[in-house]
């Protein structure tokens, strides 16, 4: 699994959105609490504004001016000198009394509110600071203001929102590493699924998706696709097992039919019948049987019954002994027929299957090669494997056949003039495969190889 | 040849019998394993055909039996498991010659005639003559009316094996095995083309041809009449 398509996955877009919408909700919360704490924090400064204007306008009604001044006075050394209570009594003239600000602020009130900022100059405290009063007219053109220096608030205000954005981080955080996490398990079950697939379209139809006792949704998934592939195994070995009994039951009656004409045939030859004819049907009945040979030999090659045959052959003197065979019929068509070999390879495979597959090939090389051609049967050694090659200059097989060519009884639309039976290739798949390996056609511009690909084995196996 | 066939199918016994009748052999039939058994230890006979599957005693134990008798009789293996493995499994047994059912009568014959006259170990003649064809084994070298032919290793074999089995019918399945020593299925008249070859140089500059087509059966050299 790589990186891209590992973002571009369905689970971690779903990932991804989830944490989109989940951080936009957390965001929405966040600042609703902010909002509310803000608002709070405020009322309750105000309400205390209020009430101490209650206060200081009830001593002023029973005490007149010097009783309010000390208490102001009282109120103000009893505070801290930073402390945050604003006072300020004036006269009718707006000349100040009594308080802890020097002089009214000169703003404009709202609802009888005032915000403004402190005059600051005679502390160390080079911050702003804002403050939040109220003007309240007492009888006899007295003025009184209450107030409190917000700047406390506001720094709290501030400490709120940087909690909460990193809380938002966090979230963000967390939600995309979560994200990340659960695709990633989410993607490694789906890759099992997948291996196994890619693995059963490469031809191994043994092959099964792991199922853990969990039983949870991908079990089941996995489960029914075991199923469906047992079904799918079922149907191909049923198909097989069909038209393998067709060749079983079909050959012996072909057999005694063939005796017949046999006979028929003894007998004509004496009395000089229709010998002709007789052979003709003879002919047919013979090739009849042979593709029923075919047939059969493939099918059981399929089974894998043969493994007890294999032994440890020389792949060089093989190939050797299956150029010199067809060597002949080369040289019939004036082909030239070539055998390129390291000096010797040994291999642990059945002798005569592999014998019969190279023959094959170079039956075929033959056949569809025009006179004069080229036809090379060559082996290399690899380290774990094998591979011979038969390269001819004939007309190669179309990019969209090379698969259809191993089919049984497929014939590309070429080959059809020519005698055969469409089993040739599938024999040699058959053979292939009973050693493990595989065969593949390749372009040989122009022409065809066929690679025929084995593993080494050991004779344990 | 005193043939004892050892076969419980009724039908392929009768086939068998009178085919090997008609060919000139005395034929004995036993139908089970036992039997047979104690015919193939107690009488003379040149071949033994012995079917692979019988009912109560089976056919490789019957030749494992004779072999553990030392008996030398040339045994051919009749067999339905047309099973190449099945072949070998038959062969090891002590068995001679294999024949996958269904077969070709004049495969039979061929393959029971070349069993029957087959010399005993030792007395392997290394001088082959036919008519006035000869080979001298040893030396490699072939001459046909004091002419030296040269032949390529394979021809050579294939000259021997015919010449060895002079007289006698010789299928190209036979060839097959004996020359090449693969058993495998040709697909087209491969070993036609190497008989001919050989035929180009033992017979062609000769009046009188040596080897023969058998139509539908195989080949036979032999002296001309």
């Amino acid at each position: 699994m790589n990186r891209s398509s590992f973002l571009a996955s369905s689970t971690f877009r779903l990932a991804l959105l989830y944490v989109i919408l989940f951080t936009v909700s957390v965001l929405l919360i966040f600042t609703l609490i902010y909002w509310s704490s803000v608002r709070y924090m405020a009322s309750q400064s105000d309400s205390a504004i209020q009430t101490e204007i209650q206060t200081l306008s009830e001593r002023y009604e029973t005490r007149g001016v010097p009783g309010l001044r000390r208490l102001i006075l009282d109120r103000i050394t009893r505070q801290q000198p930073t402390g945050s209570s604003l006072y300020l009594l004036s006269d009718p003239l707006g000349r100040p009394i009594v308080g802890n600000i020097s002089r009214w602020p000169q703003v404009n009130a709202e609802d009888g509110w005032l915000n403004f900022n402190l005059d600051t100059s005679d502390r160390d405290d080079p911050e702003l600071h804002p403050a939040r009063a109220r003007r309240f007219q007492l009888s006899g053109g007295f003025q009184l203001l209450v107030g409190q220096d917000i700047h406390e608030l506001k720094s709290a205000q501030r400490r709120i929102i940087t909690a909460l954005s990193w809380g938002v981080i966090l979230t963000l955080v967390l939600g995309l590493a979560g994200g990340f996490f659960i695709s990633r398990t989410m993607l490694a079950r789906l890759e099992i699924i997948n291996e196994t697939s890619q693995r059963i379209i490469a031809g191994d139809m043994k092959q099964r998706i792991p199922v853990s006792p969990r039983q949870d949704e991908f079990d089941r998934l996995s489960g029914n696709l075991n199923q469906m592939l047992d079904q799918i195994q079922k149907l191909m070995d049923g198909i097989r097992q069909v038209s393998d009994n067709i060749a079983h039951d079909l050959k012996t009656p072909l057999f005694r039919l063939r005796q017949k004409l046999e006979a028929m045939n003894v007998e004509a030859g004496s009395s000089g019948g229709h010998t002709e004819a007789l052979q003709g049907a003879l002919a047919e009945a013979d090739r009849l049987l042979n593709l029923f040979n075919a047939l059969l030999r493939i099918a059981r090659l399929e089974s894998e019954s043969r493994k007890t045959a294999m032994t440890m052959l020389s792949l060089s003197e093989l190939a050797g002994d299956v150029a010199e065979l067809y060597e002949p019929l080369a040289e019939e068509k004036s082909q030239s027929l070539s055998v390129e070999t390291p000096k010797s390879i040994s291999l642990f495979a059945d002798r005569d299957m592999l014998f019969q597959a190279l023959a094959n090939l170079l039956d075929n090389a033959v056949k569809y090669t025009p006179e004069g051609g080229d036809i090379r049967l060559s082996l290399s050694s690899q380290e774990h494997s094998v591979s011979i090659r038969v390269c001819d200059s004939g007309p190669g097989v179309a990019l969209d056949q090379r698969e259809k060519v191993f089919h049984r009884f497929y014939r590309t639309d070429t080959s059809r003039s020519t005698p055969g039976n469409g089993l040739g290739l599938s024999l040699v798949k058959a053979v292939a495969r009973l050693h493990d390996g595989r065969v593949s056609l390749l372009d040989n511009h122009p022409g065809l190889c066929v690679e025929l690909s084995l593993p080494r084995r050991n004779p344990e196996h | 040849m005193r043939i004892l066939l050892i076969e419980d199918d009724p039908e392929a016994s009768r086939y068998i019998s009178r085919g090997l009748r008609e060919a000139g052999h005395v034929v004995t039939l036993a139908d089970n394993g036992p039997d047979g058994l104690s015919m193939a230890s107690d009488e003379e006979h040149d071949v033994l055909i012995v079917d692979r599957m019988l009912p109560s005693m089976d056919g490789l134990s019957i030749i494992e039996t004779l072999r553990s008798q030392n008996s030398p009789l040339p045994i051919l293996i009749l067999s339905a498991l047309g099973d190449l493995e099945d072949r070998v499994l038959g062969l090891r047994a002590g068995g001679d010659d294999y024949l996958p059912k269904p077969f070709a009568f004049e495969e039979l014959l061929a393959r029971v005639e070349a069993l029957g006259r087959r010399p005993g170990p030792g007395s392997l003649t290394t001088e082959l003559v036919v008519a006035d064809l000869e080979m001298d084994v040893l030396t490699r070298k072939v001459q046909r009316a004091n002419q030296s032919i040269t032949l390529q290793p394979r021809e050579f074999r294939l000259l021997e094996y015919l010449m060895r089995h002079s007289g006698q019918v010789v299928t190209r399945t036979m060839l097959l095995e004996n020359v090449w020593d693969y058993h495998f299925d040709p697909q087209t008249n491969v070993i036609d083309v190497h008989v001919s070859r050989l035929r180009a140089k033992i017979d062609r500059d000769f009046d009188k041809p040596l080897l023969h087509t058998v139509r539908g059966a195989g080949y036979m050299l032999r002296e001309p009449e």
